[in-house]
């Protein structure tokens, strides 16, 4: 810790601060009056839906604002300098020296032309801190720290050459390498598989602790926020609703929309008895040019129900999405659809075996073409697989958006009108619109805020009940696992690692990387991590 | 603390919905926020539309009427004279602009059609058609295109179709080129992917699902392209193996009269005369340039205002 503060010290302190961004040709309100406390040595973790202004008071925080922003009222006090006032020229002799900043994307943040000890020292240096030698020597120190293989030589490698949970954390030490009193994390793991947050999420934690620097932890994720804060500040809209110590808010959340944050994650589906295979997957093999990412892929689909298909990235969950709609023919093995056996290319395939699997993308935003409205987007499966024209066609788009909740007035609107759970919605109707039996959802609601997420998922609930639809759900996620499937699926690079019914997969005994999946999902329990780390020590020694 | 409700429904998700503007709203909305060039720009190409349009009516004399005086000087009959057989250069003008603009966009609009509907079936393709496809337009692409069009019009004999084939072949290389290369970014895209999943034929995904997501990049080499078919048509005539007399046209206009600016020094007039198409051509270019760099400015997303 630096001689300059002391633990707590109040070292950063926000009175009735409000942003402004400019859109649409109009100064918008993003932060709307928010007061914040940070003392030295402890960390602050910010949640909330994205649009909440969460990441815009994370920057505020260091007197940064996004171009296209400005600050319009408040105070910025760090350390008794008020940044809300300094100039740019002054806040630079805060920013890489007194405080630093942690990105989401590692892998966007790093300038791939430099090897990434340089980017580690160089504002240090830049600085006067610490000399070019010794820098170069507490940068290693802070690689093991943060537990990078290799730490005495990771330093000489390029960006590309490591991967994002070790550029993550590479991005980590930088940030600490001039010691700062205050770092801020903007969603650091956000973009990282669960088994590679773990390591990354401790390995912050820890040296968070070590140096005793003061933080803010800028995330959406309820329980790793958890793991990493004292405090908790839930925002909504640019306004603050509720602040609390970690474990007070997790017990006894006060304010409504904070528990309802809370509630998406018990969402549960009780399972259903087992019915013939709709679909079945019968020793799949699958390559891309030489490189063989399927092996032996074995899955049953009983019908009416939701087979959850979860694994880290590059476990091959995609590609077996891709093998069953026919994007990429198998090698080897068959796909069974109804108990007959669907052509591998997609070219083979009747206009009614299309029709009858269906697909829902991740990307809301890339799933819809910009250019047609609402009407034209669902339309389009009704006129060419039904034949559906003219006033049949307009009712039946009607039928189809009440179906998905939302208003007739939606029809004319194009994709970039609607918001990220709208979007999504429509791309449910339009898979509905082919009266579908087999529905492929490929990560729906990852990119979507939980509270979003819960509604979609109840949605997909509610019709399968009412249609008796069979989903394929494709996820990382284990509480939306949780929450929709009957059965699930485990993969690991290219293989089926487990599968059965929700409650045995999800019962020990595991195999190992079921247990390794399992475990690192976050739970809403502060302690989850520290004795997390313990016991996998205690396994391993 | 909070000022917004606290509890979360599918209602008032729904119940905010985003701005709609119709497209005339947001054509109108443009075209007030436009620059002078730009409005310069569509005045100028408005009134070069009018006077190819109507030229018969504008024009004081005939397209190929020859009048006894070759080379009258600047006259309040013969406006800016006539030319070396006594033909009014100022009716000649007006002709012109109907012959080599409208000779010019047909080109264009040809060469956009094969460029454009080869490069997005390339796009989409990306196996041996796309290949084939590629390399043919390199080697097209080799040869210098204005000596090119000149031995093609030789062989095939310099009439206005083969001119406007001729060249818009040569032309549809770049726009090739250029629709390939945006669409391959659109083609990656779900919503190409939903389409061919969902059975769609070629046509469908090239038409309705690429083309509108790359209409602006299009839009804008339109532009550019039309000025340099026009400078080709232009340059051809000049060379006599465009537009082919009696039919009015800049470009031969120039040659016909080049003599003349050597009689500058006694006679401004008659030295400015072989200019005036030249000038022509130069404003429509401007004018067109113009438009499209505003167009340009308004897609690309870069705000400086």
């Amino acid at each position: 810790m630096s001689e300059r503060t002391k633990k707590g010290d109040i070292l950063l302190s926000i009175k009735g601060l409000k942003i402004q961004g400019f859109s649409d040709e109009k100064w918008h309100d993003i932060v709307k009056g928010v007061d914040l406390t940070l003392r030295a040595g402890e960390v602050l973790g910010l949640i909330g839906e994205s649009g909440a202004g969460k990441s815009t008071l994370g920057l505020a925080a260091m007197g940064y604002t996004q171009p296209g922003c400005r600050i319009t009222e408040g105070e910025i006090i760090f350390d008794g300098v008020d940044l809300a006032k300094l100039s740019d020229e002054g806040k630079r002799k805060f920013w890489g020296d007194r405080m630093t900043y942690v990105a989401q994307s590692a892998a966007a943040s790093f300038n791939p032309a430099h090897r990434l000890i340089a980017q580690t020292t160089a504002s240090t240096i830049r600085a006067g801190i610490k000399d070019r030698k010794s820098a170069y020597d507490d940068a290693k120190q802070l690689y093991r720290a943060l537990n990078l293989p290799d730490p005495d030589h990771i330093g000489d490698r390029y960006p590309h050459q490591v991967s994002g949970g070790q550029l993550q954390r590479v991005m980590t030490a930088m940030a600490m390498s001039p010691r700062p009193d205050l770092l801020v994390f903007d969603e650091p793991t956000t973009a990282l598989d669960v088994t590679t947050q773990v390591e990354v999420l401790a390995s912050m934690r820890s040296i968070v602790e070590e140096f005793n620097t003061a933080a803010i932890y800028i995330t959406h994720d309820l329980a790793v926020v958890a793991q990493m804060a004292d405090t908790i500040k839930v925002l909504r809209h640019g306004y603050e609703v509720e602040e609390a110590p970690t474990r007070q808010m997790l017990s006894a959340p006060e304010q409504p929309y904070t528990k309802s944050l809370w509630s998406v994650r018990a969402l549960e589906k009780s399972q259903q008895a087992v019915q013939a295979s709709v679909l079945s997957l019968q020793g799949i093999d699958a390559s891309y040019g030489v490189q063989k990412v399927l092996h032996n892929v074995n899955i049953e689909v009983p019908k009416g129900s939701t087979v959850a298909v979860v694994g880290e990235s590059g476990s091959g969950k995609s590609t077996t999405a891709r093998v069953i709609t026919g994007l990429l023919p198998q090698t080897f093995g068959s796909v069974k659809f109804n108990g007959e056996d669907l052509p591998p290319a997609l070219a083979d395939r009747s206009k009614d075996q299309k029709r009858r699997i269906q697909m829902i993308y991740q990307m809301a935003d890339t799933a819809m073409n910009p250019r047609q409205t609402v009407r034209e987007i669902i339309g389009r499966p009704l006129e060419f697989y039904l034949g559906m024209r003219g006033e049949a066609k307009t009712k039946r788009i009607v039928e189809l958006l009440e179906m998905i909740e939302l208003d007739a007035v939606f029809m004319e609107r194009l994709p970039g009108e609607l918001s990220g759970g709208q979007k999504q919605r429509i791309c449910i109707a339009r898979a509905l619109a082919a009266e579908p039996d087999f529905i492929i959802c490929d990560e729906v609601t990852s990119a979507l805020d939980q509270i979003v997420q819960e509604g979609i998922l109840k949605l997909l609930l509610r019709l399968q009940n009412e249609l008796g639809l069979t989903y394929l759900f494709i996820t990382h996620d284990i509480s939306t696992v949780n929450a929709i499937a009957d059965q699930v699926v485990v993969m690991n690079q290219g293989e089926v690692v487990e599968q059965g019914l929700k409650t045995d997969v999800f019962q020990p005994p595991y195999p190992d990387y079921t247990a390794l999946l399992l475990s690192s999902v976050p739970e809403m329990d502060p302690d989850w991590l520290t004795n997390l780390i313990q016991k996998r020590a205690e396994t391993n020694v | 603390m909070t000022q917004e409700p606290d509890t979360y429904s599918a209602l008032a998700e729904v119940g905010a919905p985003q701005e709609h503007r119709s497209f005339w709203d947001k054509l109108v909305l443009d075209l007030k926020k436009s620059p002078w060039s730009a409005r310069f720009g569509m005045l100028v190409i408005l009134a070069y539309a009018i006077v190819g349009i109507f030229a018969p009516a504008l024009a004081p004399h005939g397209e190929a009427e020859v009048f006894a005086a070759p080379y009258a000087p600047w006259s309040s009959e013969f406006i800016f004279g006539t030319d070396q057989i006594g033909r009014d250069i100022f009716s000649r003008m007006i002709y012109g602009a109907r012959n080599t603009v409208g000779i010019a966009v047909a080109t264009t609009l040809l060469a956009f059609f094969i460029g454009g509907s080869l490069g997005l079936a390339a796009a989409i393709d990306r196996g041996w058609l796309d290949q084939l496809l590629s390399r043919s337009v390199d080697v097209l692409m080799a040869i210098p295109s204005l000596i090119f069009a000149l031995v093609l019009l030789s062989i095939f004999g310099s009439t206005v179709t083969n001119l406007i084939m001729i060249i818009a072949v040569l032309d549809s290389t770049r726009v090739f080129r250029l629709t390939r290369a945006v669409a391959l970014n659109v083609v990656v895209m779900d919503y190409v992917e939903a389409a061919r999943l969902r059975g769609e034929g070629l046509g469908w995904i090239m038409r309705r699902e690429i083309l509108p997501n790359i209409m602006p990049p299009l839009i804008a080499e339109f532009g550019l392209r039309f000025c340099f078919v026009f400078l080709s048509i232009a340059a051809l005539s000049f060379l006599g193996v465009g537009i082919q007399p009696p039919t009015a046209d800049w470009g031969s206009m120039v040659r016909d009269n080049a003599s003349l600016i050597q009689f500058a020094q006694y006679d401004l007039k008659a030295g400015l005369t072989p200019l005036l198409p030249a000038a022509a051509i130069a404003l429509l270019t401007v004018a067109v340039n113009f438009v499209v760099d505003w167009f340009l400015h308004k897609t690309s997303g870069l705000r400086d205002e």
